[in-house]
């Protein structure tokens, strides 16, 4: 199982509380997560990515293992770790204020 | 006895005020979701308990949440939790906050761009819904006004959302440019006298009337006169802030546009200006008294970049005479170092005997007058800034 830890505004839209846990078919990569996300919380389209474009939510951004990985290719694969549940992968909303 | 319940969208939630019709004793429900910014909310006018709410949010894009029970509870009215997101033949399912322009090569392909601030063409771009309009005899039919500008609707309780491409595609679409707020549709007006015929105004391109709910539309802007676009009398360029009509006399419209306060006896075909003794024709909130159609109020407002009331004082003006002689309404109301500016989906009237008039403002005040405007009171003050109001009777 992938752990995925979603923004406190998405765990609420979704109605789950801390991680959420998904089975992702394939090659472990942030695409197929948030395909495997989306089917099972379909109230999180169009919130994470673009309806269309399917691009990243400016936002946004993808960590795991303590790396920053917004801006590789959705279809790269994450790490073993990742993929084995060891590390969540982590959308993060940009703290954007001040 | 009747009750009142008054929806008010704020910067970080969504509130939900309510009082029996004497409307002296308020309870304050909310935040609903607390840290969106709530656009607008408004109810069915043939089933109360049916609200339909905007929430937005830079990072998260749009959603729209729909109520069954008058507010207490809220879905988003699409594929379920666990659903599939597609049909067993592989369609996708429904996306409640999905709004996507139409590009239909037959109805959508020129409506590719819309003009930017330095005159140049850019792309229409969606970023939230400015209003909703629920239909007048069906619960599950709304009609959504978007930015950048364009009407949408819905006939599934908000599950789909279909663009009317009429509007941006009925030929000056490439003329519209954003004002300060942007390129947004925020007034939606359904004639209940003649079916089929409805208004938009956006900022800041214009009013349209369509006389085929919505599939057709064209400028109605005879009248109007902006000093500050390059042709003060254009068919498109006008900052139209609101417009209001009463339900028993819909070819009557009255509008604050960014400058003038104006009138039309003639269903948008030519208006003319009633801003009259006003200390400032300036303002964003026009709506007409539930029974008394030549009776409306405005919320005069100093600009162009300051938006707080003249004088620091906070004052209603009501017109008995739709337009042109105008009196202060200030009991209840700051008389000084007031501050706050009250926007465009900011005020309503509910349908009691006296007519209750309702404002929210920036400052998070949200203030009643169950008089008809004579005496005014908060019914809290504390409230996020306040981006729409709208009241219901059931």
């Amino acid at each position: 199982m992938v752990r995925v830890t979603l923004p406190y505004h998405l765990r609420t839209l979704a109605r789950v509380g801390g991680e959420v846990q998904l089975e992702v078919a394939g090659s472990v990569t942030p695409r197929a997560i948030l395909e495997a996300l989306e089917t099972a919380y379909p109230m999180l389209k169009g919130t994470i990515r673009e309806h269309v474009t399917l691009q990243r939510r400016p936002f946004l951004r993808f960590f795991a293992c303590g790396e920053d990985l917004s801006l590789e290719s959705p279809e790269t694969p994450l790490p073993e770790s990742v993929a084995l549940g060891n590390e969540p992968f982590m959308i993060i909303g940009a703290i954007s204020g001040g | 006895m009747s009750r009142v319940r008054v929806l008010v969208g704020t910067h970080k939630g969504a509130f939900i005020l309510s009082s029996d019709g004497k409307r002296k004793q308020w309870k304050v429900d909310g935040p609903y979701f607390a840290g969106w910014e709530i656009y607008h909310m408004k109810g069915s006018p043939v089933d109360p308990n049916r609200i339909y709410a905007s929430q937005t949010s830079g990072w998260f894009g749009q959603i729209i949440q729909r109520s069954n029970d008058g507010g207490a509870t809220w879905e988003q009215p699409g594929t379920g939790p666990g659903e599939p997101t597609t049909t067993p033949d592989g369609m996708p399912k429904a996306e409640s906050n999905k709004f996507v322009y139409d590009t239909d090569s037959r109805t959508g392909k020129p409506l590719t761009t819309h003009q930017w601030y330095d005159g140049t063409q850019h792309p229409w771009e969606f970023k939230r819904v400015w209003h909703l309009e629920p239909s007048l005899t069906d619960p599950d039919m709304v009609f959504a006004g978007v930015e950048d500008a364009a009407l949408f609707s819905t006939t599934d309780g908000g599950k789909n959302w279909h663009e009317l491409a009429g509007l941006r595609g009925h030929g000056t679409g490439p003329q519209w440019m954003p004002g300060a707020g942007g390129l947004g549709l925020h007034t939606i007006l359904l004639d209940r006298k003649n079916p089929g015929r409805m208004y938009g105004a956006i900022s800041s391109a214009g009013v349209f009337r369509s006389d085929d709910t919505g599939v057709s539309w064209r400028p109605v802007s005879k009248g109007l006169r902006s000093p500050y676009i390059p042709d003060p009398n254009a068919e498109i360029g006008h900052c139209i802030h609101r417009i209001a009509m009463h339900p028993s006399r819909p070819d009557v419209l009255y509008m604050q546009k960014h400058w003038d306060v104006m009138r039309s006896d003639n269903g948008g075909e030519s208006w003319h200006e009633v801003s009259g003794n006003l200390p400032s024709d300036f303002g964003f909130v026009v709506d007409v008294h539930a029974h008394e159609p030549e009776t409306v109020y405005v919320i005069p407002i100093k600009s162009d970049s300051e938006h707080y009331p003249p004088e620091g004082k906070l004052r209603v003006y009501r017109s008995k005479t739709g337009g042109n002689e105008w009196e202060p309404l200030t009991n209840g109301l700051p008389q000084q170092d007031c501050y706050v500016n009250v926007l465009r989906e900011a005020m309503a009237v509910d349908s009691l005997d006296k007519c209750g008039v309702y404002f929210g403002t920036t400052g998070g005040q949200v203030y009643a007058s169950a008089d008809a405007g004579d005496t005014w009171a908060p019914i809290v003050r504390d409230l996020p800034a306040v981006f729409s109001v709208e009241v219901q009777v059931f």
